[in-house]
């Protein structure tokens, strides 16, 4: 699979106007770099210290910004297409791709497992990505905010498709024929000995069966908050269990009747038996395209392929391809392909660029197998963690010597930066992205880990000033030092040591919240968790969790290093 | 040299109540003396200090130093013509010792060697043999030393006046006399003009070629310490002096 950040490197560097604009840009932030890091340290470092710390600085700077970054996923020429954060959605993506890349010229970027249907949405609306596959139940409820119930699959996608193309300019292309919502599931032998085929069916028996359900399930209204007295069900006991844990439980005896996904690849690793809703409790939840009205118009082609998609992936199919992903450990794109070449769609005989390696080996080689992989991630973590604490630094510290004057000032900053901690990471990634210049890139994470960065400096800069006794200050004033001599050459140089600790609190912050990068598809290690944990493979999650901690702890190291090199001498001992 | 003309000052409680620290304050400090600021706890010693540095402005009145009246100078440079001492030195600790007594100097431009030779000349002034202390750090100095050191910096760029607020209170009472008997010398050889601010009487007597008594924001008595002993102004004057007003 290509790589994303080859192809943004590749637009960066073609993009001149762009180079033009950041060396401009570098240069500022040199500038700003030297004055609040360089500036208060020359008087207490050699003349040779200090230029090789400019010259540290200085790389430092071009390592972050001048270095492949991409400034967005948009490239003018190609279609970019999304998908959410689990198995089926990738699937689907997978498959669009592929069949857009058969059937036409338009060159396709698959940017995978963004982070729900929120920021797919904020994503398509503002045009950074054309198409993505979305369900009519969530589309109702999450997207319109409709409150009321619909039961009809028809109606339902008719009216999603109605209010999109009005409210949004975008267009549901013709369904995929699956339709993913919640079921109750028993075993098969159980199922059979008590003939129960429906929901319907289960109410006789249900004051002697046991049920287990998800954590989200028990808890909703459109789950068996809603379920039970729509049926007038009443089980023997419910407990409420993780997920995965649920298939096991029911498989050894333990619980009688779950709820399960209706296309979840679990349905056929056991003998389980899926009851119809037959009184149609469940929202309907049908898969189907959204594609930009623009794209459409633009390549109106596109409408007529994906006729030829529609309704090829009913429920029992669907369960095949994730079954394969999920539990056969295939390759997305592989079963994509053999979905399409089976059904037709495409040619047996394009080429196959599967991804190798994808063996059972234990983790070490695993990991090392991924080893180029691991690289370009972990390159690109780092790059988005420094940039954001670097921007971080230089806002955040003069923020805090600005603030330190001014009671008012210092309550509203912390405040403000205090509030920002308290977003949950992956709303404020989604907020980023709706905001125009940011988008779905890179650009979006760092600013998203900037604001996170913020607090522990400003608050840092904040304490460390504060703790200067006032009498020192008074003999700095009273002995003739102007203002700017007593803040370079006694408050800063006495910070310096607790505003080292802020920053190396923001580094290790950012490269933990970092790995939710992946989820606005702005890559780092988060990519190999994120797939990791959808697919449960844990050797993937850890290939992306040990570089991401490996990352966090010698960054925590070498800044403790930096710190004990720019604390001047005098005020090391005591702390 | 140092003249306060009606000089008040008041500070503003917290209750919105105003205080007066110094009421109309007249006082003439000549070229050369040592004048000691005499007082008990709180009656405005080092409200006057800070004064003639411009530390805190005056409420009403004015302040002349050298014939120009301060309103009108700028402070910075005016701070730098008078050295200033504070209880336990307020050394940086973030300096070496070379670099707190340095740091002027070095502020005003003067070249490395310059600096380093100006170093070395005050802290053998002091006492404190330069090859030994330059490069120590505050943390690292006892608080004699410490106190030695603040004198160095105040007089690095050889300044016509001296401020010193209790210089000498938080040592014990051995190296306090020694640093007493060391000032008398020190004296003799720069021979500034040092306003000094002390609360205990033998210190002031011995210290200050003039007295100036202060009590509650006003000045009782002036003069030398002679003058003081055997013509107290006021009965308070004579129970202050033989330890009993306080
Ligand atoms: N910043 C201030 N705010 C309010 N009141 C003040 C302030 N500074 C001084 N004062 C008051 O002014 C009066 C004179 O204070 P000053 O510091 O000059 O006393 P002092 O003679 O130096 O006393 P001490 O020997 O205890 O140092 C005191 O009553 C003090 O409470
Ligand atoms: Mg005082």
């Amino acid at each position: 699979m290509r790589s994303a950040a080859d192809d943004d490197a590749v637009a960066f560097r073609v993009g001149t106007g762009l180079h033009h604009g950041r060396w401009l840009f570098v240069r500022a932030f040199v500038a700003c770099v030297h004055f609040v890091c360089v500036a208060p340290l020359r008087p207490e470092t050699p003349r040779r210290l200090h230029l090789s710390f400019v010259r540290v600085v200085v790389a430092f700077v071009i390592f972050v910004f001048v270095m492949p970054l991409p400034a967005s996923a948009r490239q003018d020429a190609r279609l970019v297409i999304g998908s959410k954060n689990f198995t089926e959605s990738r699937i689907l993506g997978e498959i669009m791709a592929l069949l857009i890349e058969a059937h036409t010229e338009i060159e396709v970027d698959h940017r995978s497992g963004l982070g729900g249907t929120l920021v797919c949405f904020t994503a398509i609306e503002r045009g950074e990505i054309d198409l993505y596959p979305e369900y009519t139940g969530t589309a109702w409820s999450i997207i319109l905010n409709e409150t009321d119930r619909i039961d009809d699959r028809l109606r339902a996608f008719l009216h999603v498709q109605s209010r999109f193309r009005e409210r949004y300019d975008l267009e549901w292309l013709p369904p995929f024929g699956l339709n993913n919502s919640y079921a109750l599931a028993m075993r098969e032998e159980q199922a059979a000995a008590l003939d129960v085929r429906t929901i319907s069916d289960l109410i006789p028996h249900a004051a002697s069966l046991r049920a287990g359900f998800s954590i989200e399930f028990v808890n909703r209204d459109d789950g068996w908050l809603g379920l039970g007295p729509f049926y007038g069900l009443a089980f023997a006991g419910v407990r409420a269990m993780e997920h995965g844990l649920a298939y096991e439980a029911i498989a050894g005896g333990a619980i009688d009747v779950i709820d399960a996904y209706t296309t979840d690849g679990k349905l056929l690793r056991y003998p389980l038996r899926v009851l119809e809703d037959d009184r149609g409790f469940f929202p309907p939840y049908n898969a189907a395209p959204v594609l930009r009205g623009e794209t459409l118009r633009a390549h109106p082609e596109l409408g007529a392929l994906f006729e030829r998609l529609a309704f090829r992936l009913p429920d029992r199919v669907m369960i095949e391809l994730n079954h394969a992903v999920e539990e056969r450990g295939r390759d997305f794109r592989e079963v994509a392909r053999g979905f399409l070449v089976a059904e037709g769609l495409i040619d047996a005989d394009e080429a196959l660029d599967v991804d190798p390696g994808a063996g059972r080996d234990g983790v070490v080689a695993f990991m090392l197998g991924r080893w180029d992989d691991t690289l370009r991630l972990g390159w690109r973590h780092l790059q988005l963690s420094l940039a954001a604490v670097l921007l971080a630094v230089l806002v955040a510290v003069p923020l805090g010597i600005a603030v330190a004057r001014h009671r008012v000032a210092e309550r509203i900053a912390l405040g403000a930066a205090g509030i920002v901690q308290t977003i949950p990471s992956l709303a404020l990634l989604a907020f980023m992205i709706a905001i125009p210049g940011l988008g779905l890139s890179v650009r979006s994470a760092i600013v998203a880990l900037f604001l996170y960065a913020v607090l522990p400096i400003l608050r840092n800069t904040h304490t460390g000033l504060r703790s200067i006794s006032p009498e020192l200050l008074d003999a700095a004033v009273g002995i003739g030092l102007t203002p700017r001599q007593i803040l370079f050459r006694v408050q800063l140089p006495l910070a310096t040591r607790t505003i080292m600790a802020g920053v190396r609190t923001a580094t290790v912050i950012s490269i933990g919240v970092a790995t939710l990068a992946a989820f606005i598809g702005a890559g780092g290690l988060g990519e190999p968790i994120v797939t990791g944990l959808y697919l449960n493979d844990t050797r993937l999650i850890l290939s992306g969790a040990i570089p991401a901690a490996i990352l966090a702890v010698v960054a925590d190291a070498l800044l403790g290093r930096l710190e004990v090199w720019l604390t001047p001498r005098g005020v090391q001992a005591d702390v | 040299m140092i003249r306060l003309e009606q000089a008040s000052r008041t500070f503003t409680r917290a209750s919105g109540e105003p205080v007066y620290a110094l009421k109309g304050l007249d006082l003439e400090i000549r070229k050369g003396e040592t004048l000691a600021l005499l007082g008990p706890s709180g009656c405005g010693k080092t409200t006057t200090l800070r004064l003639i540095n411009r530390l805190i402005e005056p409420s009403s009145g004015r302040i002349v130093v050298g014939g120009e009246d301060t309103a009108g100078l700028d402070p910075v440079r005016l701070r730098r013509r008078m050295g200033y001492v504070v209880q336990s030195g307020g050394l940086f600790p973030h300096l070496t010792v070379a670099r707190n007594v340095g740091l002027l100097c070095e502020i005003e431009g003067w070249r490395r060697p310059e600096v380093d030779q100006r170093v070395n000349e005050l802290l053998a002034l002091v006492h404190l043999p330069p090859a030994e202390f330059r490069d120590r750090h505050p943390g690292e100095l006892s608080g004699g030393q410490r106190q030695r050191v603040g004198v160095a910096r105040a007089l690095a760029l050889d300044p016509e006046i001296l401020l010193m607020d209790e210089p000498f209170g938080a040592l014990d009472p051995i190296t306090r006399t020694e640093l007493q008997r060391e000032f008398l010398e020190l004296e003799k050889l720069v021979a500034k003009t040092v306003v000094l601010v002390s609360h205990d009487l033998d210190e002031a007597f011995l210290l200050g070629d003039r007295v100036a008594l202060l009590s509650e924001g006003e000045l009782v008595q002036l003069g030398t310490p002679d003058a003081l002993r055997s013509a107290p102004a006021t009965p308070w004057v004579e129970r202050f002096l033989s330890g009993r007003a306080q």
